[in-house]
């Protein structure tokens, strides 16, 4: 990735959908670990939307999720899945391009 | 919901709770369906019929059992699913509407998916829970959850999770089918059979002799039992039918009527004039021995007295069939007019034995015949093996015999010296009741027909070898003919006849010179008896002159007498 591409994307609205089932331990991590990162990275610059499939169940259908937790980047595009509570901070950070 | 198994004389009278799947067959093999409230595997190769069998199961819970369900399906969008088996005739987009079916499509796509820390299936379990709930569904297919494995990386959280979830769906109470692709050595390419140990089965798709065969088989059934061969199985408009042997148990009602054979002169050599209904005739010959004139001869006798008869012709058309037979004076169109005969032509190598075997049943369950006529059944030898024909004429037989059907088949041997049978006919005649052979007999410079009854269970049944001709007038068994050394036939028979004529002459001329001869000394002698009489007759005329003289000498001596006393 080239230096500009990333100073665009950093410039973009960045939107997120992390989904979460009620109150299970890996859940709670995986909204813990991303919101530490998105703080870091994208102060300000971040949109977080915070699902419980336990409770909206048809967003699960939806979005296809399988797995719990995870986190889907809508913007900006190409649009990404994470699976798992997002501990592994730096490959999150690789994934998203946001080194 | 309903819990259909045999109790097979367990004393308590336990019923092992099954869900029936609504697939023809299936159900006899299971003794009642997949466990209910347990999940069954379904597994085997690409192409084998596993989505169909479990899409089958679901959809004939919802129209037949009342049991909505949860279609989940890891391969095919919802849309494809619907197109396929709208060809069966499953509408399952007027199923969802009903509210008695979901199909929910997990898409698992490995290049969108990144992973980072652990997680677990919840999502799976959640939307699983969530469709169960909307329809109530107590039926679950999870089509094909192999397909996780290529979807996501760690393996390790897969199979917990897994294991998770089989106990889930047991607590559920849903009856579950999982489908698996089958691995090289393993049952599944990822070892599902270690998961669900309640039930599973097999399916496979083997071509031999590009003859392809599907087959099922139950791997095992815990707390049941079941049937444990591979039964062949067929996937046609109506979806899948298995083939099991219809009765395992060989306790069909039987039945005492009498059937005439159709062939004069033949009824005469069964004590009983005939066959018993609803048993199995096979007339065997080599080519040219008027096999297929007998059959045509039973079946116009039958349409006759109103029985309905199918006629399964695999070697002519059934125009040609009905010319032929016109040759003969037997007219087969008038029956097929009246809507008492079917004549159904294929050929043998059309397709596989037991597609041939499901379009019997087919017609045979449409027409609801009392008789068919299979001609010639060792055509469908070329198509199988010698032992999956026998498999397929068990079956076939059973099937007959459980609807008291009636059957003849001709079966085509090879020109051999020996009275010995071929392997197409020993492959079938134990199973069947009555076996009667046309043969040749040669000899003299010509050829004769023969036939003679091999066997007649139940019926007592003449040792003759009857010898018969086919005129424009039809069959005609002729009487036998003995001569030195044994029956005689043809030439032989006529020669012999011949003989028998001449000989007749020569004793009427003979008789009728001894007549003569006895005429003629009863002349002589009559008159000899005449000219005596008129001898007699001259002496006594004589006596009764001298007896009149002498009683006039006496008369005049008394009236001398008289005048000289006075």
């Amino acid at each position: 990735m080239q230096n500009t591409d990333n100073h665009t994307d950093l410039d973009a609205e960045h939107k997120f959908l992390l989904f979460v089932s009620g109150m299970s331990v890996k859940s709670g991590h995986a909204i813990e670990n991303f919101r530490k990162i998105c703080e870091e990275h994208l102060a300000g610059k971040f949109n977080l939307e915070i699902i419980d499939i336990s409770r909206h169940k048809e967003q699960a259908v939806h979005y296809q999720i399988i797995a719990i937790p995870t986190l889907i980047r809508l913007q900006p595009g190409p649009q990404k899945t994470i699976l798992g509570d997002l501990s592994d901070t730096a490959k999150v950070l690789r994934i998203l391009d946001l080194n | 919901m309903q819990e259909t198994s045999k109790t097979h004389n367990i004393p308590n009278n336990f019923i092992f709770p099954k869900a029936p799947t609504g697939v023809e067959g299936l159900d006899e093999i299971t003794e009642g369906g997949f466990p209910k409230g347990r999940p069954t595997l379904i597994c085997g190769g690409p192409g084998c019929g596993k989505t169909l069998l479990s899409m089958q199961f679901l959809i004939k819970g919802i129209t037949d059992f009342n049991e909505p369900g949860v279609f989940m399906s890891f391969e095919e969008p919802t849309a494809d699913l619907s197109l396929n088996v709208k060809s069966l005739g499953f509408d399952l987009e007027q199923l969802k509407a009903d509210k008695k079916l979901v199909i929910d499509h997990v898409r698992v796509e490995r290049s969108e998916i990144e992973e980072a820390g652990e997680y677990d299936l919840d999502g799976l379990f959640i939307r699983l829970g969530y469709a169960i709930d909307t329809v109530k569904a107590t039926r679950v297919v999870l089509d094909t959850l192999e397909a996780l494995f290529s979807g996501l990386d760690n393996q390790a959280i897969l199979r917990a999770e897994l294991r998770r979830l089989f106990h889930w769906l047991k607590e559920k109470g849903v009856t579950a089918v999982i489908t698996g692709e089958r691995g090289e050595t393993t049952l599944t390419r990822q070892g599902l059979e270690e998961y669900v140990s309640d039930c599973v089965i097999l399916l496979d798709h083997r071509v031999i002799e590009q003859v392809s065969t599907r087959r099922l088989r139950i791997v095992k059934y815990r707390g049941s039992t079941h049937g444990t061969n591979e039964y062949p199985f067929l996937i046609d408009e109506d979806g899948i039918s298995v083939l099991p042997i219809t009765s395992l148990k060989l306790d069909n009602e039987v039945s005492s009527d009498i059937v005439s054979t159709g062939v004069p002169g033949l009824d005469e050599m069964f004590d009983r004039g005939g066959f018993y209904r609803g048993s199995n005739i096979l007339v065997s010959g080599t080519a040219g021995t008027a096999k297929t004139t007998i059959a045509c001869y039973f079946a116009d006798e039958q349409c006759k007295k109103g029985e309905k008869t199918i006629y399964f012709a695999f070697e002519e058309s059934p125009h040609q069939l009905v010319r032929n037979m016109k040759s003969i004076g037997i007219d087969l169109q008038k029956h097929i007019n009246d809507g008492c005969l079917i004549i159904h032509s294929s050929r043998p190598s059309l397709n596989g034995l037991e597609l041939h075997l499901l379009t019997l049943r087919k017609l045979i369950k449409e027409f609801k015949p009392t008789t068919i006529v299979i001609d010639p059944i060792s055509n469908l030898i070329s198509v199988g093996s010698e032992h999956e024909v026998r498999s397929m004429l068990v079956r076939l037989i059973d099937m007959l015999k459980y609807n008291n059907i009636t059957a003849l088949f001709t079966s085509l041997n090879k020109q051999t010296d020996s009275f010995r049978p071929d392997l197409a006919e020993e492959s079938v005649s134990s199973l069947v009741d009555t076996w009667i052979t046309v043969r040749d007999m040669e000899g003299m410079g010509e050829r004769n027909r023969g036939i003679f009854i091999i066997k007649a269970r139940g019926m007592g049944h003449s040792n003759q070898v009857r010898e018969f001709v086919i005129t424009k007038k039809g069959i005609e068994l002729l009487d036998i003919e003995l001569g030195p050394q044994g029956i005689l036939t043809g030439a032989a028979r006529q020669s012999n006849e011949m003989n028998k004529k001449l000989s007749e002459i020569k004793l009427q001329s003979e008789l009728d010179r001894k007549d003569r001869e006895i005429a003629r000394k009863r002349k002589v002698l009559e008159a000899n008896i005449e000219a005596l009489k008129n001898e007699f007759e001259s002496v006594e005329e004589e006596l009764s002159l001298l007896k009149a003289t002498e009683a006039m000498q006496e008369q005049a001596a008394l009236n001398k007498k008289q005048q000289d006393d006075k």
